[in-house]
């Protein structure tokens, strides 16, 4: 019986390895490519330079039926010149994964590198990044959604100005490049004044809307640096959200590479 | 020991008082053998505290470990699972003290992991490691990471007692071990280790040099007593390498020894891959299909079960609030399709500080000579609540 399975569930994944990467439709104009295009270049141009940060990250997941549940993540990121960010996550509860750790370098062309480090073994993970639709530890948050941005990732289109909670906005939509993405399009709403994302509308495999995100609590840092605070993502299909609450951000506190490394994750606390 | 009572006097001079965790697991587990009926019950503990100076350069970490079991003696056990200072430099660390490290890639058998002695009584897969005293010097440069091992003190592998399950055909007299050096528990081991990531390769070049961690079992009688297994502990040295290629949602596996003990020289491999398949059937789980097979050249005389084997797992990783996973395993003779054991091991979180294990084990050996056969009367299935703070 278990045998059976096993060769079914070969059979599956044969068929799955077929599957092709995500591209931009043809309808999109140059001209609303290129203005999305631009958008987004500015979105990650007013954000460069913050060089490393350290932050709290407090995660609810709550089921349909209103049941919530927590996690309590630490996070090191590191700005890498001319490529993605590395980060570092430290897992403190639920208490049975406390002391799991995972390490990410950001690739804007090849694919990312991921390790993880499991502390009841002492043993450091690679891991596949080809996971990028699966849901973060049972969240409604995909691996896709808490990368770093970068420009390369993605086409994109401008759809149009508006105004959204009292601001001027630029809607744009974005087709992830990359392979494996559970999505086939996102509606990004960013604010023209500090060009800061304020909601993502996510569209799944078949083009049916499938979560949104609204980014709020927004505080600048050293005088450029915009992060939210409160963040909150509804899935549609499933009724399930996940809130995160970031606290206690630092930035520029003498991180640098030795800091994400395979020793690093080791001894995390 | 003088070391360790000059650290202390360190910790209370309050120069690593600046951070502190204080963390760990109470659990209960019951393991039901469906062959006699028979229950075996018992609790354990491990509590870990861990201390960081205020530079983050300096830290010391204690972790324990304690089991009273209702049948097993030998089962009822207490280990100091880690109790080091480790320093870190800008480019080096240094540790001293009780630790554990893990070297290898694959699943089924860990052939290069030999820094650690396996603590045998806790579970039959050979996970569960011992603390091992050491001075680990660490330098980490672009062209990779060195890691050099002084190990100052052998560690004997646990065993379960005549009471416990388990236990083999014969008993084995854990106390009466006996050793190729004169030294015994004190001869000095040394090991190396090369470790590097190069774009989809992480690879792992090691060497180890010392008191053999895996026992000959001698068979031993007297006069009017009867025949019992005794631990000998040899020399050997070993040479390792232990790669794993990173491609897409394919995690392929390799660990490759070359082994001289005081029987022979001999080779070992596992080999194998790791398929997930992320959404799987359209869901939010995640399945992993694993194969891995090992080969040994001292074919039916190696005492382990893997001289001639194939593993055959399939993972299934729900991604729900509970963290739910299942993980489905079954190995065979690669000759002897009639020799397996399968086991299955699923667990959930409860709450946000309560996990339970189910675990079943099932060992089916055709001959008295495979390794598996000593386990025939043994299958189990054990139910694990641990609470976690």
């Amino acid at each position: 019986m278990k045998l059976k399975m096993f060769v079914n569930a070969a059979l599956f994944a044969g068929l799955a390895l077929n599957q092709a990467w995500a591209a931009a439709p043809a309808d999109v104009s140059p001209e609303a490519a290129a203005r999305g295009l631009e958008i987004a270049k500015e979105v990650v141009r007013r954000d460069d330079g913050w060089g490393d940060s350290k932050v709290s990250m407090q995660m609810i997941l709550t089921n349909k039926h209103g049941d919530t549940s927590e996690r309590q993540i630490r996070l090191q990121s590191l700005e890498v010149d001319g490529d993605g960010d590395k980060s570092l996550s430290i897992f403190d509860e639920p208490r049975d994964v406390k002391g799991t750790a995972f390490l990410s370098f950001t690739h804007a062309t090849v694919p990312d590198e991921q390790w993880l480090y499991l502390p009841a073994l002492k043993r450091v993970k690679r891991i596949s990044s080809a996971n990028k639709s699966g849901p973060f530890m049972g969240s409604e948050y995909a691996f896709e959604d808490l990368t770093s941005f970068e420009v390369e990732k993605y086409d994109y289109e401008f759809l149009r100005e508006d105004t959204y909670d009292g601001q001027d906005v630029f809607v744009i939509r974005t087709f992830p490049r990359y392979p494996k993405s559970g999505y086939t399009k996102l509606e990004v709403v960013i604010d023209q004044a500090e060009y800061r994302t304020l909601k993502i509308d996510f569209y799944d495999r078949k083009g049916d809307l499938l979560k949104t995100l609204e980014n709020k609590a927004y505080k600048q840092y050293l005088d450029k640096y915009w992060r939210a605070h409160n963040a909150l993502m509804v899935n549609h299909q499933s009724g399930k959200k996940t809130e995160l609450i970031w606290s206690g951000y630092d930035f520029q506190t003498g991180l640098s590479d030795k800091d994400f490394n395979k020793n690093s994750l080791k001894r995390a606390k | 020991m003088k070391k360790l009572s000059l650290l202390l006097g360190l910790l209370s001079a309050g120069s690593l008082a600046h951070a502190m965790q204080y963390s760990g697991r109470v659990g209960l587990e019951t393991r039901f053998f469906t062959d006699d009926s028979e229950y075996q019950n018992s609790v354990l503990a491990e509590p870990e505290f861990y201390w960081e100076d205020a530079s983050g350069d300096n830290n010391f970490t204690v972790e324990l470990f304690g089991r009273w079991d209702e049948l097993d003696d030998e089962r009822t056990h207490f280990d100091v699972r880690e109790a080091a200072w480790l320093h870190v430099g800008s480019t080096w660390e240094m540790r001293l003290g009780v630790s554990k490290v893990f070297w290898g890639v694959t699943e089924s058998n860990h052939l290069v992991d030999v820094v650690n002695q396996t603590d045998l009584v806790e579970s039959p897969d050979g996970e569960q490691k011992l603390g091992q005293p050491m001075l680990q010097y660490t330098a980490i440069r672009d062209w990779g990471v060195i890691d050099a091992f002084v190990l100052p003190w052998f560690r004997e592998r646990t065993f379960p007692g005549p009471d416990g399950r388990l236990n083999g055909l014969l008993p084995i007299n854990a106390d009466e071990a006996s050793y190729e050096s004169d030294q015994e528990q004190q001869h000095l081991d040394f090991a190396l280790r090369y470790s590097q990531s190069i774009s989809v390769f992480d690879i792992g070049l090691s060497w180890f040099k010392g008191t053999n961690r895996d026992p000959h079992l001698v068979a031993y009688s007297e006069a009017n007593t009867p025949l019992e297994l005794r631990p000998y502990y040899d020399q050997m040295q070993q040479l390792g390498i232990d790669v794993q290629a990173t491609t897409g949602d394919w995690l392929w596996k390799l660990e490759a020894i070359a082994r001289d003990d005081s029987v022979r020289d001999y080779g070992a491999f596992t080999a194998g891959f790791e398929y997930t398949w992320v959404g799987f059937a359209g869901s939010a789980m995640d399945l992993g299909l694993l194969s891995e097979a090992s080969r040994d050249s001292r074919n039916n005389q190696a005492p382990t079960p893997s001289e001639k084997d194939v593993f055959f797992g399939t993972r299934f990783t729900f991604n729900d609030a509970a963290s739910s996973d299942l993980l489905l395993g079954y190995s065979r003779g690669i000759n002897e399709p009639k020799s397996y054991a399968l086991f299955a091991e699923g667990s959930r979180r409860f709450g946000n500080n309560w996990r339970t294990t189910l675990d079943a084990r099932i060992f089916n050996g055709e001959r008295p000579d495979d390794p598996v056969y000593q386990f025939n009367d043994d299958d189990y299935i054990s139910l694990t609540v641990e609470f976690f703070y």
